[in-house]
């Protein structure tokens, strides 16, 4: 039995950074406040002061601390980007998440000591492009886009000397992590230019008689009768009318969940587990967390007894988007 | 986390038919002080702040028939009594969902996916508001308030 893989937690405030550490994480990952990271949210994230307090609140309980440097350097703002990076060495950050590689490159030529991660958004899903980003930028951990299936995963893991990190929880972007225009389609702006995806001042939810609809700068993306579940205001969750049929086209609002293969994933040895949701609350960072801690403890002394409670189900079930859990790509028969 | 739970509850009808017959400022002065002294201490961030100034924000309590309006102006939130216009944001849940929200039993999110609590109007204001209240240190706070039932985490 390989040892168990660190448990990466979200934080997008002070208290949700301490209910993740206190509730068993053994690394949080945190964002600037502004467009240098994918949840760019009004009144999301840390300013200086929270920053300071929140690393050392963490590292004052031995635990590991990841800055998200993850969105895509603009056009005449690339210093912008630049200053973030430094500013996250200054901080004494345990890694930085990046995605673009001009930003790895100046990461690594500045500052050849700190530990850097290849972003989810980076959208490297073969070992050949994670072992380029390890030759060129010496990356530590790279964290897989939501579509390999866990033999994908494995044969990741077999030809790489890169620490992997996936996803255990939390709400799904569809199969194109990094590459999504969707956002942009709709509204011209999207995770990768200003680090939201179908930001907030966009999204009108229309309370009408017996349903609520969701429009994202006046498309009509969703209609949801008043005992119906709702999930997030995106494109690629919405429903649409597809050849006299109107369904989840390219998505259900769902929650990925991998539970029942928690023994598999630490049999190839992925090095960490990731939960989503920095825009979420600190009630459910600590759900999540205590879950997945729970779990990850019982696979202490081996696979041989685990077995999923039903309880942790129910907890992580609630929290889910349209309170429907998946395992997503992972167990998909085709790819 | 304290052993002390919320169980999610609604209230009989009858109730919110009495309630809303009730006069409505004593919650919004409950409500207004109660953000005031959150204020006082220094617990929301300035830059969020300046966001909601002269919004009309309206919290109606599904089951007790309550609906208090409110603003905030000059530093200070205040009640409005006689509303002049629809809000810019409205919140609509029933007593259990606010007291779970507020001893940060459940995530917003959750309860919104579940549509145990509709958000209407400005979005963006709305995810300011969230985002504003996860924020703040409760731990700071209850030493101040130690009547209120906050379960610890
Ligand atoms: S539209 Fe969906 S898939 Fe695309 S970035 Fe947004 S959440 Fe991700």
């Amino acid at each position: 039995m390989s040892s168990l893989p660190d448990l990466v937690c979200p934080a997008g405030s002070l208290p949700a950074l301490k209910a993740a550490v206190d509730n068993g994480a053994d690394t949080v990952y945190l964002g600037f406040k502004n467009d240098t990271n994918a949840r760019n949210f009004a009144g999301l994230n840390f300013d200086a002061k929270t920053m300071a307090e929140g690393i050392r609140y963490a590292h004052g309980k031995g635990r590991e601390v990841l800055m998200a440097i993850n969105t895509f350097p603009q056009a005449g703002r690339v210093d912008h980007w630049r200053h973030a990076v430094d500013n996250a060495v200054d901080l004494g950050v345990d890694a930085i998440i990046l995605a673009d590689v001009g930003l790895l490159d100046y990461a690594r030529n500045k500052h050849p000591q700190q530990r850097l991660h290849l972003s989810v958004q980076g959208s490297a899903t073969s070992y050949e492009a994670i072992n380029f980003c390890q030759r060129e930028f010496d990356i530590r951990r790279a964290v897989l886009p939501r579509v390999l299936t866990l033999a994908q995963v494995e044969n990741v893991i077999r030809n790489t000397t890169v620490e992997i990190e996936v996803f255990g929880f939390g709400s799904l972007c569809v199969m194109n992590e990094g590459r999504c225009w969707l956002s942009s389609y709709a509204c011209g702006e999207s995770p990768n230019t200003v680090g939201a995806c179908s930001p907030a001042k966009y999204v009108k939810w229309d309370k009408q008689p017996g349903a609520m609809e969701t429009r994202l700068n006046g498309i009509l993306i969703d209609r949801f009768a008043d005992d119906e579940p709702a999930g997030y205001p995106t494109l690629c969750k919405g429903r649409f009318d597809v050849q006299g049929e109107t369904y989840y086209a390219l998505e259900e609002p769902t929650s990925l969940n991998v539970l029942e293969i928690l023994p598999e994933i630490i049999r190839i040895g992925v090095r960490a587990i990731k939960i989503e949701g920095r825009q979420r609350s600190p009630a459910y960072v600590t759900q999540v967390t205590r879950t997945l801690r729970a779990a990850l403890d019982s696979l202490r002394d081996g696979a041989g007894r685990y077995q999923v409670k039903p309880g942790w189900q129910a907890e992580l079930a609630k929290v889910s988007e349209g309170s429907q859990a998946t395992l997503g790509a992972y167990n998909r028969p085709w790819r | 986390m304290s052993a002390f739970q919320i169980p999610k509850f609604r209230l009989p009808a009858f109730v919110a038919t009495i309630g809303s017959r009730l006069p409505q400022w004593p919650h919004s002065l409950h409500m207004a002080a109660a953000l005031n002294l959150v204020l006082k201490l220094k617990l929301l961030p300035e830059d969020t702040l300046t966001a909601l100034e002269d919004k009309l924000f309206r919290v109606h309590v599904r089951d007790t028939g309550g609906i208090a309006h409110y603003t905030y102006r000059d530093g200070l939130f205040r009640p409005v009594f006689q509303p002049a216009r629809e809000p810019d944001l409205a919140f609509a849940a029933n007593l259990s969902a606010y007291l779970q929200l507020l001893t940060r039993q459940e995530d917003p999110d959750t309860l919104f996916f579940n549509r145990e609590l509709e958000i209407t109007g400005d979005t963006e204001l709305g995810l300011i508001v969230k985002n504003m209240l996860d924020a703040i240190e409760f731990s700071q706070l209850r030493p101040r308030l130690p009547g209120l039932p906050l379960a610890g985490h």
